[in-house]
């Protein structure tokens, strides 16, 4: 109770010498102020542009967070469990992952041009290393210990992999796709800020090109509203998938 | 005991005569690495284990304690001599043997009825027959009440009857257990050791158990192998006179029991005191 009192607090003040000061402490030019904001993002929620703009980069960032979680998590799961070619991959490997997939932007719009298959491509490229590398270092975590337990009970790689490393490995592929959540966010209005006509992206790029500072605002919010409500889902999806891991925070609580 | 036999499911495997020998370490040796870097675990091992037998392993930290168990597993193969079970040199990974490990490795994701129905369903039995089996078992270690709880939720205590009703599901002849190092209520500990080791001779299995604790060495083994430092070799043999039937109450005031101790607390005690005098 306390702490919600803090944070409204904080915000509503925030924002109060937002409103006040825009004008008098800063120009208003520049940082527009909280009620116009508001104003510019009814306008976009009434004529129905936010929508159709907000659908087109959700299926763009869901698509791409798809595509990309499911061939890393099984890239992921092959390569950890043959040891050899994993080995030989590694470095290669980490050298794309520490490059900054944002700039493979422009290269995209070469190959694939400003339609929407180039923001799913780059965003599902940069879900790919997230949701791979996780997937990776979760199967070679898996205990040799428990493998060989598994063995003397007359397991074949099929149980191995069926019954241990899948399951044990989901929570890893959740922190993988967890992180990618915002991530796929940015390549998806990204590319649509370097080239579209379309997406959120579009909407945030052209008010700013108009200098409409309360429109740049409002596209910002409706982003961040999108982020919330993407990782909210990946949450719950989580507790549906792994209630053990539920049961496990419960205990804690208890204690 | 009508109870046991259906646990035991079926027709029992080549079940060997009480006495034969079942695992015999022939100038055993293992070491890890190459050349003049290698790691001597253990040398020299000469060990007859005769079936139905429950023999503990002590000795001082990384004596090798743990692999002897790995071997008799065939989790890797002896560097030096090596192992034989029922008549047959261990190559590959020994079917007949259960291993719990130092960390009971139960799988959180599944609940306890599930984690003991895994050796089941690698054995590809019928749902039916799982439930009825694990149902069985769960009564056999008194987890009544707990077959839908995650790990998460068991005590110490209760996760390693879960691992062991686990371990007995697929019924291996031979049980090789790993005890981790200490716990905090040592008489609680050692009466419910007591009640397992009960449960595996009633069951008639035999067992392979290092421990790092004298008492529980002791008051569970038929017989008690102490190694030597690393490289550990065999330093004594100690045979255990007391009955089968072993109650914690009365050991405590068993001659037997206190000389056999004694004895064993003072073989342990120079290497663990003064390391520099262990044994080369």
């Amino acid at each position: 109770m306390k702490i919600w009192l803090i944070r409204l607090v904080v915000v509503g003040g925030l924002l109060a010498v937002w409103e006040i000061g825009s004008g008098t402490l800063f120009d208003g030019y520049f940082v527009s102020r909280p009620s116009a904001i508001v104003e510019a993002f009814w306008e976009l929620l009434t004529s129905g542009r936010l929508f159709y703009h907000a659908a087109i980069t959700i299926t763009e960032a869901l698509a791409g967070f798809v595509c990309g979680g499911l061939v890393g998590a099984t890239t992921g799961v092959l390569l950890g469990r043959n040891e050899t070619i994993g080995k030989a991959l590694d470095p290669i490997i980490l050298v794309f992952y520490s490059l900054p997939k944002v700039a493979l932007a422009p290269l995209f719009v070469i190959w694939f041009g400003i339609d929407i298959e180039m923001k799913i491509i780059l965003t599902a490229t940069i879900v790919f290393f997230l949701v791979f590398l996780n997937t990776y270092t979760g199967v070679r975590g898996v205990s040799r210990e428990l493998i060989a337990i598994m063995k003397l009970m007359g397991a074949s790689e099929g149980h191995i992999l069926g019954k241990v490393v899948l399951p044990s490995v989901v929570t890893w592929i959740f922190t993988g796709l967890k992180l990618s959540v915002p991530y796929a966010l940015i390549g998806a209005i990204v590319g649509e800020l370097i080239a579209a006509n379309r997406g959120l992206g579009y909407l945030l790029s052209n008010a700013a090109g108009q200098f409409n500072t309360a429109g740049v605002f409002a596209a910002i919010v409706a982003i961040v509203i999108l982020t919330i409500l993407l990782n909210l889902a990946v949450r719950l999806f989580e507790r549906r998938v792994m209630p053990w891991q539920t049961e496990q925070q419960t205990r804690e609580i208890s204690i | 005991m009508g109870q046991l036999a259906v646990v035991l499911g079926g027709e029992p495997k080549r079940e060997a005569c009480a006495g034969d020998t079942l695992i015999r370490f022939k100038g055993f040796g293992k070491s890890f690495g190459l050349g003049s870097g290698a790691l001597v675990a253990t040398r020299n091992i000469d060990l007859d284990v005769a079936a139905g037998e429950f023999v503990t392993i002590v000795g001082p930290s990384g004596c090798g304690k743990s692999t002897l168990l790995n071997a008799a597993a065939g989790i890797f193969a002896a560097t030096a001599g090596e192992v034989v079970y029922r008549g047959t040199a261990v190559t590959g990974y020994n079917r007949n043997v259960g291993y719990m490990t130092q960390s009971d490795h139960l799988l959180p994701w599944r609940k306890v009825a599930a984690n003991i129905a895994l050796p089941l369903e690698i054995q590809g039995k019928s749902k039916n027959e799982i439930n009825r089996r694990v149902d069985e078992l769960i009564e056999l270690v008194g987890l009544d009440r707990f077959g839908g709880s995650y790990i998460s939720q068991l005590s110490g205590g209760m996760r390693k009857r879960c691992a062991l009703a686990r371990v007995l599901a697929y019924n291996p002849e031979t049980l090789l257990r790993d005890e981790p190092f200490s716990a905090p209520d040592a008489q609680l500990r050692l009466s419910k050791q007591l009640e397992i080791r009960d449960l595996c001779l009633r069951l008639g299995k035999t067992v392979l158990f290092v421990t790092h604790d004298i008492d529980e060495a002791i008051a569970l083994g038929d017989r008690c192998v102490v190694l030597s430092g690393r490289p550990g070799t065999v330093r004594e043999i100690i045979t255990v006179d007391l009955p089968r039937d072993r109650d914690l109450y009365r050991l405590r005031s068993d001659p037997q029991y206190i000389a056999a101790t004694g004895h064993l607390w003072n073989l342990l005690a120079p290497a663990a005191g003064r390391p520099g005098e262990s044994r080369p």
